[in-house]
């Protein structure tokens, strides 16, 4: 209750250890991004002693802004396919039985866990020229023989939904779990079509879950590089793709730090949204009631 | 009443979705043909071939000192993080905790190439030690997580009552506190364990051209490689995944 209760002594040795290591490694290093956009390049690839504006000049050309233009684009669209394909399933998974339950959530989980590079690498086996699918769809005359799946915008939207979807489904069936079922048959006793019901009943009940799961698909897909780097070409490059160029292949670390900067500014954007959006009735009341 | 099939059907499709490129890669590493465009027949010459390839034994060599020297210590930072951030209900506690969740929303790219800026400013040579430093940051956050979700659950009247039956701090926190968190703590440091195994973004910034892990030496096998054998070592990766998976889900159904 008071600050004289023996546990309330051991507050910092408890935060000292791991506040200052990522003071240190999380919070100086996001600064210094700012930072580095305004000094000069080294030859050498490294940070230099010389104030300057010419990065920033840099960035306001026009190849750079339809980068972010694409960069953003491409993540709403992600986005908009992965609530769209997340939502049913959340509500088909919310109203099994228990036992299935389990089975989905489980099959929806491994994912996860499975290696970010080897289920990027499964896409590329499919899409390529020699592939299953290509063959499949040429056989079909869908595609022709000569086309390409593999290298465009399009094979980049495909694996950055197939890297997101877990992400948005499984906040909007922790909503949907706890969304009350019985409302949506009182809405149908009213008289209103199924789509309806699920329109302005289910959707505004798991509109929470569905919310952290726009943001969990969003702000990651805004910082995309290994997906456009693997299956996407010169025409689907992503800010993430250009920031390691600057890195790896032309050594200018304060282009890539300015990069870095506008990304940020560009991930706090929808979180800075989300916290002033969320009106204060919808506050969940405190998880747990403190022992003291 | 009659319900709609379309939240049934949405379903199987996004499980096929989910799986299908995983099935063809994992029948893909037992074809016999080069190019995996059509079945040449049964053949584990990929995975005899996986034997030779000492870059990846060597690749393998790094990834585990990183993973183990990182899930040791994240998971000791990250047990005092969550304890404190259980205990106490101060503002120092709300900061920290905004400290604690940056690196579970921050891009990955973004980490890295910070990270990156730091070690190039303060002259820290990149290798193996800049690698563990970056891998404790992220895994930090999570077994923070992870943690925290078990005190919740957490009856803090255990640990008075050993301490009016006579123990000391000490004794109490080694005897009560600890084995009853052991579960929590077990399961974020497989967590910590798998996502520094699996990291390539954060890595691929931070290693510099000497120290190389297995998923950087799996991308320039992506880049450069032979497909089938990326296969091969892509099964057997799934394989431990799964085997991860299981155990973690045996943690978690354990109640203390």
């Amino acid at each position: 209750m008071s600050t004289a209760t023996p546990r309330k002594t051991g507050e910092w040795p408890l935060t000292l250890p791991s506040m200052v290591w990522l003071a240190v490694l999380v919070l100086v290093p996001a600064l210094i991004v700012f930072v580095v956009a305004f000094r000069s390049a080294d030859p050498y690839g490294g940070v230099g002693a010389r104030w300057t504006l010419d990065t920033l000049r840099d960035l306001a050309r026009e190849s750079y802004l339809l980068i972010g233009w694409r960069t953003v684009y491409l993540s709403l669209l992600t986005t908009t396919l992965c609530l769209l394909f997340a939502t049913p399933m959340a509500y088909f998974m919310a109203r099994v039985s228990e036992r299935w339950r389990h089975v989905l959530l489980l099959l929806v989980v491994v994912p996860f866990w499975t290696s970010f590079l080897v289920r990027i690498f499964a896409w590329k086996v499919v899409l390529h020229p020699e592939g299953l699918l290509k063959r499949a769809l040429a056989a079909l005359h869908l595609v022709s023989p000569e086309a390409t799946l593999l290298y465009n915008p399009g094979a980049v939207l495909l694996v950055m939904v197939y890297i997101s979807l877990p992400f948005a489904i499984l906040p909007i069936y922790a909503a949907a779990e706890r969304f009350d079922f019985s409302l949506l048959e009182a809405a149908r006793d009213l008289g209103a079509g199924s789509l309806t019901a699920f329109r302005s009943v289910f959707m505004p009940g798991i509109r929470r879950g569905l919310a952290s799961a726009a943001l969990l698909v969003f702000i990651p897909s805004l910082g995309s590089y290994i997906v456009p780097d693997i299956v996407g070409g010169p025409r689907s490059e992503m800010i993430g793709n250009v920031i390691a160029q600057r890195v790896f292949s032309d050594r200018n670390l304060p282009h890539a730090g300015a990069l870095s900067a506008v990304l940020t500014l560009l991930v706090l954007a929808p979180m800075l949204a989300a916290l002033v959006l969320r009106s204060p009735q919808e506050e969940i009341p405190a998880r747990r009631a403190g022992p003291g | 009443m009659r319900r709609s099939r379309f939240p049934l059907l949405v379903t199987v499709a996004v499980i096929v979705f989910f799986y299908l490129p995983i099935l063809v890669l994992v029948v893909n590493s037992f074809n016999a043909s080069r190019f995996g465009s059509s079945w040449q027949g049964f053949s584990l010459r990929w995975y005899a071939g996986l034997v030779t390839e000492r870059e990846i034994w060597a690749a393998l060599r790094v990834t585990l000192i990183v993973a183990v020297s990182a899930t040791a210590v994240s998971a000791v930072l990250g047990t005092t993080a969550a304890l404190a951030m259980h205990r106490h209900r101060t503002r120092l506690q709300r900061f920290h905790s905004l400290l604690i969740a940056v690196p579970l929303v921050m891009p990955e790219i973004l980490i890295g190439i910070s990270l990156l800026l730091l070690f190039a400013i303060i002259g820290l040579g990149l290798g193996i030690f800049s690698i563990f430093l970056a891998h404790v940051t992220f895994c930090l956050s999570f077994v923070a997580i992870v943690v925290l979700g078990r005190l919740e659950g957490f009856d803090e009247s255990l640990l008075e009552a050993a301490r009016d039956l006579g123990a000391t701090w000490w004794t109490a926190t080694w005897r009560v506190l600890l084995p009853l968190l052991a579960p929590g703590i077990a399961a974020g440091a497989l967590l910590a364990f798998t996502l520094s195994i699996d990291d390539f973004v954060i890595t691929f910034f931070v290693a510099g051209p000497g120290a190389t892990t297995l998923p950087i030496r799996i991308y320039s096998m992506i880049k450069h490689g032979s497909p089938p054998l990326i296969s091969a070592l892509s099964t057997l990766l799934l394989v431990v995944t799964l085997v991860a998976v299981w155990l973690s889900q045996r943690l978690i159904e354990r109640r203390a």
